[in-house]
């Protein structure tokens, strides 16, 4: 009862697929995964909108939108309808078939990305030997989607908006590849599926999750940050600064285009908290031995609704980094911690199991971490927190 | 004519596309996306070999490629690097104009 | 020769030949991109999964984003007001059609070529992976040296010089 609850969505899927014609099945399997995750996602992104909106207003000491539906449920529809049917303005010196393209080429990749992500057991769209290589094979269309956004709107801020975040996109793919890196390293595999059953086991009360060692959560705090820059979003949202150069790249872009940046955007937000969820925080698995006959998929949603309330609540609470703040951490902080987390999760990994092995692990991964942080402080003055009232 | 043929004929045209806009195009730019793309059309043979003749070692085929690609990678690199530091000194990236070796 | 090796031919060569006679720089460098997903498209289908991924990973998400920054850097993205062909093009030109007649002529005349065709290899990424770190592992040493040596070179050769 529990197994079939657990595998009900591949069991359907399978009993769908012997409806058609053997030679057609390998492609009607697909489209019905295709169409699981084109159903499932944008649903995400509506109930995430809605959550982000109030959850900020919140923060903010103000309501959210209130007004459709109630506690302002139907919001989502209303900005559909909004966002389909509002003119489509295109200015007149901009280059009319990039500027048309760059949304397109910005959304289709993200959702290539969500096919390798086991959402539940068994539940991978596609499970192929490379599958994270995949995954960081589909961002760089994204970011030169944005380039193409940036540059065919002819328009200064744009322009520069785009450059901004191309350079804050590639600075941070190298500590996000390489805490992956990490994981792959004590796996064995690049596939997400087998990154999964490695953390599926139990040792008394505790998870094997990756999340529970020294390097693992070193580990996820940078994968995390880098996500968070990956996805421009605050405090790393300089290229689309609403108070700075309104929107940056996607200043020129209305209606329907505009809500595709957008639903990019989310889509992107949630397949690499998707890929955070199963290289640190063990997937599918339940957290305690005795939750197991709650489904997988339950499991994986849940972590990556907690995922999306941790974005945004930071996005709520910090400010802004400037341009030079961000790059200096990406180069001078995380790449350097990165690398020596590589090196903390071979020790880890060689060392018999223990207290020395813990000891030493969280001192590879804290000692750095100081030195550092107090190395990249030196030349700073930054005196005693001083506040101004207006008296 | 066997695909393995095919996949010969495919990248000997573009290395010709390569090496065509290379001495033609005026831009320094373009000569270098032309190396760029006689680079790929000579890894595009090596897979292809790879597939449809593979040897003892197949494995040969997949280090050749991908060390050419890290090497086409640096070389785009410094190329476009001394590219802009040329455009610096001659404020144009015409190769028709940037004929003097004195500096 | 399947339907989709005529179809990713014949996206790639129009790509190829776009980037090489386009005359906004900026059009030419995103054809590129679209022939280098083109070849990553055929890596796949001749089965280097491994290939195929880096290429999109390196040249897609690297290269074509360096010679974006070039272009915008040395003001190439406004529409150049004179020819954009040099003035000795019919000697490349020939040049090129030369190269392609001899390649081609060996292809279509080599005895070597009809043999049959054996069964796909299959290497998977840890053999890769443990190729590379036990009979390439000086090779692998040599492009991280060399791949160092770029990056600082590339830096300081670009780098503004104070005035002094």
């Amino acid at each position: 009862m529990v197994d079939t609850l657990d595998q009900i969505f591949v069991l359907a899927k399978h009993w769908l697929v012997g409806f058609a014609p053997t030679a057609w099945q390998p492609i009607f399997s697909i489209l019905l995964s295709v169409g699981a995750i084109v159903l499932t996602f944008p649903g995400l992104f509506a109930l995430t909108t809605i959550l982000e909106r109030k959850g900020l207003g919140r923060i903010q000491n103000r309501y959210g939108p209130n007004r459709v539906g109630p506690f302002g449920i139907l919001q989502p529809v209303a900005d559909g309808l909004k966002a389909m049917t509002k003119e489509d303005i295109v200015p007149r010196a901009a280059d009319k078939v990039v500027h048309f393209l760059a949304p397109l080429i910005l959304v289709g990749p993200v959702f290539l990305a969500l096919a390798v992500i086991p959402v539940g057991r068994n539940m991978a769209a596609i499970d192929i030997d490379a599958g994270l290589l995949f995954f960081f094979a589909a961002r760089p269309p994204t970011e030169l989607a944005v380039f193409m956004a940036g540059w065919s709107s002819h328009n200064k801020y744009s322009l520069l908006g785009a450059m901004r975040a191309i350079a804050q996109m590639i600075s941070y793919e190298v500590p996000l590849i390489l805490s992956a890196v990490s994981v792959v390293m004590m796996v064995g595999s690049l596939s997400p599926v087998k990154i999964v059953e490695a953390q599926a086991g139990y040792s008394g009360l505790f998870p094997h999750w990756f999340l529970l060692t020294p390097w693992g959560l070193a580990g996820f705090l940078l994968f995390m940050i880098a996500a968070t820059a990956e996805s421009n979003r605050s405090p790393f949202d300089l290229p689309e600064g609403e108070s700075e150069i309104i929107a940056g790249y996607y200043i020129e872009y209305s209606g329907f285009k505009f809500a595709l940046f957008f639903l990019g955007e989310y889509i992107g937000m949630f397949a690499i908290s998707g890929l955070g969820i199963t290289l640190f925080l063990g997937g599918w698995s339940a957290p305690l031995p005795f939750l197991t006959w709650i489904p997988s998929y339950v499991w994986f949603f849940t972590k990556l609704l907690g995922l999306i309330a941790m974005f945004i609540w930071i996005r709520g609470t910090l400010p802004r980094l400037r341009m030079d703040q961000l790059m200096n951490f990406a180069w001078k902080f995380m790449l350097p911690m990165a690398l020596l987390n590589l090196l903390a999760a071979g020790v880890w990994h060689l060392m018999p199991p223990g207290l020395a092995r813990w000891a030493v692990g969280i001192l590879l991964v804290a000692g750095p971490y100081v030195v550092l942080g107090r190395a990249l402080f030196e030349g700073r003055k930054l005196g005693k927190r001083t506040y101004q009232y207006a008296d | 004519m066997t695909p393995l043929a095919a996949y010969l004929l495919l990248s000997s045209f573009l290395f010709a596309i390569g090496l065509a806009g290379a001495l033609t195009r005026r831009n320094a730019i373009l000569v270098l996306i032309g190396i760029e793309l006689m680079l790929n059309a000579a890894n595009l043979n090596f897979i292809a070999f790879w597939r449809y003749a593979p040897g003892s070692e197949a494995v040969i085929g997949i280090m050749f490629v991908l060390f050419s690609i890290g090497v086409a990678a640096a070389e785009a690199a410094v190329g476009l690097a001394l590219i802009i530091s040329i455009y610096r000194h001659y404020k144009t990236t015409n190769l028709d104009q940037i004929n003097s070796m004195k500096g | 020769m399947s339907v989709t090796f005529v179809i990713l031919a014949a996206l790639t060569i129009a790509s190829a030949v776009a980037v090489m006679t386009l005359r906004n720089l900026v059009h030419c460098a995103l054809a590129l991109t679209v022939t280098f997903a083109g070849l990553a498209a055929f890596y796949l289908q001749l089965g280097a999964q491994f290939v195929g991924f880096a290429q999109v990973l390196v040249y897609v998400g690297a290269v074509a984003i360096l010679i974006v920054f070039a272009i915008l850097l040395t003001r190439g993205s406004e529409p150049p007001t004179e020819r954009i062909f040099s003035s000795s093009w019919a000697i490349g030109a020939a040049i090129a059609v030369a190269v392609f007649g001899l390649l081609a002529g060996l292809i279509a005349y080599s005895r070597s070529l009809t043999r049959e065709i054996p069964p796909a290899p299959t290497i998977t990424v840890r053999q890769i992976g443990d190729e590379l770190m036990s009979r390439y592992v000086l090779p692998l040493e040599v492009i991280g040296l060399l791949l160092t040596a770029a990056l600082i070179g590339a830096v300081i050769i670009a780098m503004r010089e104070e005035a002094k």
